[in-house]
C-alpha cells in the first residue's frame, strides 16, 4: 500500500471536500459509537476490566521474548509450524515461498491488517498466486482496487450507494439491488473461491502462549471456512498479539466485541490449536503461524511508546475521534489511522515521514477514554510532538514563535506591553466585535472558515488595577 | 483562606468579563480573592505542541507567582488540567520544582468545582429562572479534571433550564494551536457542533472554558447562528447581580 502520511494535510482537505465520504463517515462512526455505548451499558465492570486487560498486555510486553518462546513451543508441540519475519519483504518471501512450494494457486484471505501493512496481496499476485479477500468489506475493496480505511470496517469510507454501483459494474447486480442481494452476489463468488483454494490466510486476534491457541473473532463466517476448508492455514500476526494464558481470554473477549462492533459477542469465535489431528473429520493438514516484527521491536524497546503495542485493534479510538470522524482513515496515509495510527505509524514508519499525524488531534482525550487496554493515547501523541521538536522536525516560524512566547510569559511587564500592543493592532482590523483581517498571514488560518472575536480594549489586569481590586 | 484568581490569558486578553464575574462571584460567596498580577499563561500551548523546555520555564514562573496561596481558582478546565495533570509530569520527580508542582496541583481548582466542593455551596443566590441554557463540556474539564456536574448543578439550582445537546461532550475543535495548525479540521469540528446547539433552542450557550466558547462563537457568527455565548461564571454572576 502506498504510504501518503507526508501529505496528511492535503489528504484531509480532499476528504473534507468529499461529500460522499462525509456521508459514509458520519453514518459509520455514529453507528459504531452508539452501538458501543449500548453494549457497554450492560457491563458494570468496564473500568476494572480494562485496567486488567491493559495490565495483562503491559506485562506481556515486558516479558515478550519469553511469552513468544512459550507460544512457539506450544504451537510446535501441537504440530504447527512457526515462522518469523523481520520486515515486510521477509513476510512476503516466506508466504509466497510456502504457497509456491505447496503448489497453491488460490488463497482465500480473511481481514488482516498486518498483511495490508506489508502489501501481501501484491506479492502473491507477482508470484502467480491469486488472493481472494473474503471479508465482505475487504472483498469490496479488492473489487474496487481500494485500500482499507478502518481496522474493523475496512470499507466504511464507501456509501451503500457507491457499493451498489461497484457491484453493478463488476458483478452485474441490479442498480436497485438491496443489501441482501449484494451480499448474496458476493457470497456466490466467494463460495467458489473457498471451494477452490488450497490455502487460507488469516490474521490473529490473540495468540495464547500456554496452549498455543490462535483466537479469531468475526461475524461473517469467512474465517471459519478459510481455516477449515483449504488444506493449509497460515495465520499472520504482529509480535504483540500474544497473551500469556487461556484464562486471560474471557476478559479480552468481553471487551473486544463491545469496543469494536458494539456486540456482546461476535457471531463466530474460532480457537485454533494446531492442524487437523488423526481422527478429526476436518481442518487443515498444515498449520503455520507467521510472527511479524516489521518495526515493532523498536517500538517495544522504546519505554515511552511501548504502550502502543497493547492495542487489540478494536477501532474504538477511531470511531470516538472527532478528527477521524471528519477525515476518515485514508487521510492518515497508511494502514493504521485515527489516534492509534497517529501513535503507532510514527513508531513503525519513523517520525520524519509521519510528523503531521500526531498533530492531527485537539487532544480532546476521547480516544484514551474508550481504549479497552488503557493505552494513554493523548500522552503518546504529545510524546511524538515533543520528539518532533527535539529532532528539529517542526517549522522554523513555529519554533521562533513558541520561543518568543515562553520568553514573554516569564517577563510579566514585557508580556503586558506586548499583549496590549497586539490587542491594539487587532482593534485596527476589527468590525462589529470580530476581526476582519483575513489578508493578514497570522489570521488567515483562523479566519478562512470562522470568525475571531475582537480582543478586549481593556484587559482584565487593567480592570483589576483600575478599581476591581478595591471593589467591595 | 488566601485565594488567588488565575484569570488565564484568554480571559485576561479576550474575555475580561469572565474573570471579573469570577472575582465578583467569589467575593459574593465570602472569599477574599487576590489577583497576583505577575501571572501570565500556564504554558499549555507550548506543552501541547511539544515544546517542553519552554513549557517548563513558564511552569516555574507560574509556580512562583502562586506561591503562598491556599487555593488557586481559575475559570477554565483546560488551563486547570495543565497545572493539575501536566505540571507534575513536566517538572518530573528529578526536578527540584517537582514538590512545588505537586503542591500547586493540589491547590488549584476550576471555579465551579471550587464553589461546590471546597466551599460546599450549590445554592449561591443566583437567579436564572426561565433561562434556557445549553452546556458544552470542555474536553479538558470533562476528561482531565472530571468537571461535569458542578457547573450543571450550579446552573440548575439557580433555576436555569438545562437543555443538553446530544453531542454536548464532543470536542469543539479548538485544541489551542491545533486550531491554527489544522484549521480546516478544527473548523469542521466546530461546524459539527452547531446543529446540536441550534436544535437545543437554548437562549445561551455556556461552558467552563473561554477557548471552546471563542471557537464556537466564531463558527456560529460565520454561519449566521445568533445564539449568545456566555461563560458559566458570567451567567451565575448575572443571576446574582440581575444584569
Amino acid at each position: 500500500m502506498e504510504i501518503t502520511t507526508r501529505t496528511f494535510k492535503s489528504n484531509s482537505s480532499r476528504a473534507l471536500a468529499d461529500r460522499e465520504l462525509q456521508t459514509a463517515l458520519k453514518r459509520a462512526t455514529t453507528a459504531f459509537v452508539e452501538k458501543r455505548a449500548v453494549a457497554l451499558e450492560t457491563l458494570e465492570d468496564f473500568e476494572p476490566l480494562r485496567s486488567y486487560c491493559g495490565a495483562v498486555k503491559a506485562h506481556t510486553l515486558e516479558y515478550l521474548d519469553s511469552y513468544l518462546e512459550e507460544l512457539i513451543g506450544s504451537i510446535e508441540a501441537r504440530g504447527g509450524q512457526v515462522h518469523f519475519a523481520g520486515d515486510a519483504a521477509e513476510v512476503n518471501r516466506i508466504v509466497t515461498d510456502l504457497a509456491v512450494a505447496r503448489g497453491v494457486e488460490t488463497v482465500v484471505k480473511s481481514k488482516s491488517m498486518v498483511s495490508e501493512e506489508v502489501g501481501l496481496n501484491e506479492a502473491l499476485e507477482e508470484a502467480g498466486v491469486t488472493p481472494i479477500e473474503t471479508d465482505l468489506g475487504e472483498y469490496i475493496l479488492q473489487l474496487d482496487e481500494d485500500v482499507p480505511s478502518h481496522i474493523i470496517g475496512p470499507a466504511v469510507h464507501k456509501t451503500k450507494e457507491q457499493i451498489v454501483r461497484l457491484f453493478h459494474d463488476k458483478l452485474g447486480t441490479a442498480l436497485d439491488a438491496d443489501v441482501p442481494a449484494l451480499t448474496a452476489a458476493a457470497r456466490r463468488v466467494l463460495r467458489e473461491g473457498f471451494l477452490g483454494a488450497d490455502m487460507g490466510i488469516t490474521g490473529v486476534n490473540f495468540a495464547v502462549a500456554d496452549t498455543g491457541t490462535i483466537v479469531l473473532v468475526e461475524n461473517e463466517g469467512n474465517i471459519r471456512i478459510s481455516t477449515s476448508r483449504p488444506r493449509i492455514h497460515l495465520a499472520i500476526m504482529g509480535l504483540e498479539k500474544v497473551i500469556p494464558r487461556i484464562k486471560d481470554l474471557p476478559a479480552f473477549m468481553t471487551l473486544l466485541p463491545r469496543s469494536a462492533t458494539g456486540q456482546k459477542a461476535s457471531s463466530y469465535v474460532s480457537l485454533i490449536t494446531g492442524p487437523r489431528r488423526d481422527g478429526e473429520p476436518e481442518g487443515p493438514e498444515e498449520f503455520h503461524l507467521l510472527i511479524v516484527d516489521n518495526g515493532r521491536s523498536e517500538v517495544l524497546a522504546d519505554p515511552k511508546l511501548r504502550d502502543a503495542l497493547r492495542c487489540i485493534r478494536c477501532g474504538a479510538c477511531l470511531n470516538a475521534c472527532p478528527v477521524y470522524q471528519r477525515v476518515g482513515g485514508h487521510a492518515y496515509g497508511w494502514v493504521y489511522s485515527g489516534p492509534i495510527g497517529a501513535v503507532l505509524d510514527p513508531g513503525l514508519l519513523g517520525l520524519e515521514a509521519t510528523v503531521n499525524l500526531p498533530q492531527a488531534s485537539s487532544l480532546c482525550g476521547a480516544c484514551g477514554e474508550v481504549c479497552p487496554v488503557k493505552i494513554p493515547l493523548p500522552d503518546l501523541l504529545i510524546e511524538h510532538r515533543k520528539r518532533a521538536v527535539e529532532w528539529g522536525l517542526t517549522p522554523r516560524p513555529e519554533r521562533l514563535a513558541l520561543g518568543a512566547f515562553a520568553f514573554l510569559a516569564g517577563k510579566p511587564a514585557v508580556w503586558e506591553t506586548g499583549t496590549r500592543l497586539a490587542r491594539r493592532g487587532a482593534g485596527l482590523v476589527a468590525k462589529d466585535g470580530f476581526l476582519v483581517g483575513e489578508w493578514l498571514p497570522v489570521m488567515r488560518a483562523w479566519l478562512r472558515e470562522r470568525d475571531f472575536p475582537q480582543p478586549a480594549a481593556v484587559s482584565f489586569r487593567e480592570r483589576w488595577r483600575r478599581g476591581l481590586k478595591d471593589e467591595s | 483562606m488566601r485565594v488567588a484568581l488565575f484569570a488565564t490569558c484568554l480571559a485576561d486578553q479576550l474575555f475580561p468579563e469572565v474573570a471579573v464575574a469570577s472575582v465578583r462571584l467569589l467575593r459574593h460567596l465570602g472569599v477574599d480573592v487576590d489577583f497576583p498580577d505577575r501571572q501570565t499563561c500556564c504554558g499549555q500551548p507550548a506543552y501541547n505542541a511539544g515544546y517542553h523546555r519552554e513549557a517548563s520555564e513558564i511552569a516555574v514562573h507560574h509556580l512562583e507567582v502562586f506561591e503562598g496561596y491556599d487555593y488557586v481558582v481559575l475559570p477554565s478546565g483546560s488551563c486547570g488540567a495543565m497545572v493539575k495533570t501536566h505540571y507534575p509530569e513536566l517538572l518530573s520527580e528529578a526536578s527540584k520544582h517537582y514538590g512545588r508542582a505537586r503542591d500547586l496541583a493540589q491547590r488549584t481548582f476550576e471555579l465551579t468545582t471550587f464553589i461546590t466542593e471546597v466551599l460546599g455551596r450549590t445554592e449561591i443566590g443566583s437567579n436564572l429562572r426561565g433561562l434556557k441554557v445549553t452546556y458544552h463540556d470542555s474536553c479538558h474539564a470533562l476528561r482531565f479534571m472530571r468537571v461535569s456536574q458542578a457547573p450543571r448543578t450550579l446552573l440548575k439550582v439557580a433555576g436555569a433550564e438545562l437543555i443538553e445537546a446530544p453531542d454536548h461532550d464532543v470536542c469543539c475543535g479548538f485544541g489551542g494551536l491545533f486550531s491554527v495548525k489544522m484549521p480546516e479540521i478544527s473548523a469542521a469540528m466546530a461546524r459539527g457542533k452547531l446543529e446540536g446547539i441550534g436544535a437545543s433552542r437554548a437562549s445561551v450557550l455556556t461552558s467552563t472554558d473561554a477557548g471552546c466558547l471563542m471557537q464556537l462563537q466564531g463558527s456560529m457568527h460565520r454561519a449566521g447562528l445568533e445564539i449568545p455565548v456566555k461563560h458559566v461564571s458570567e451567567l451565575l454572576w448575572q443571576g446574582i447581580a440581575g444584569v
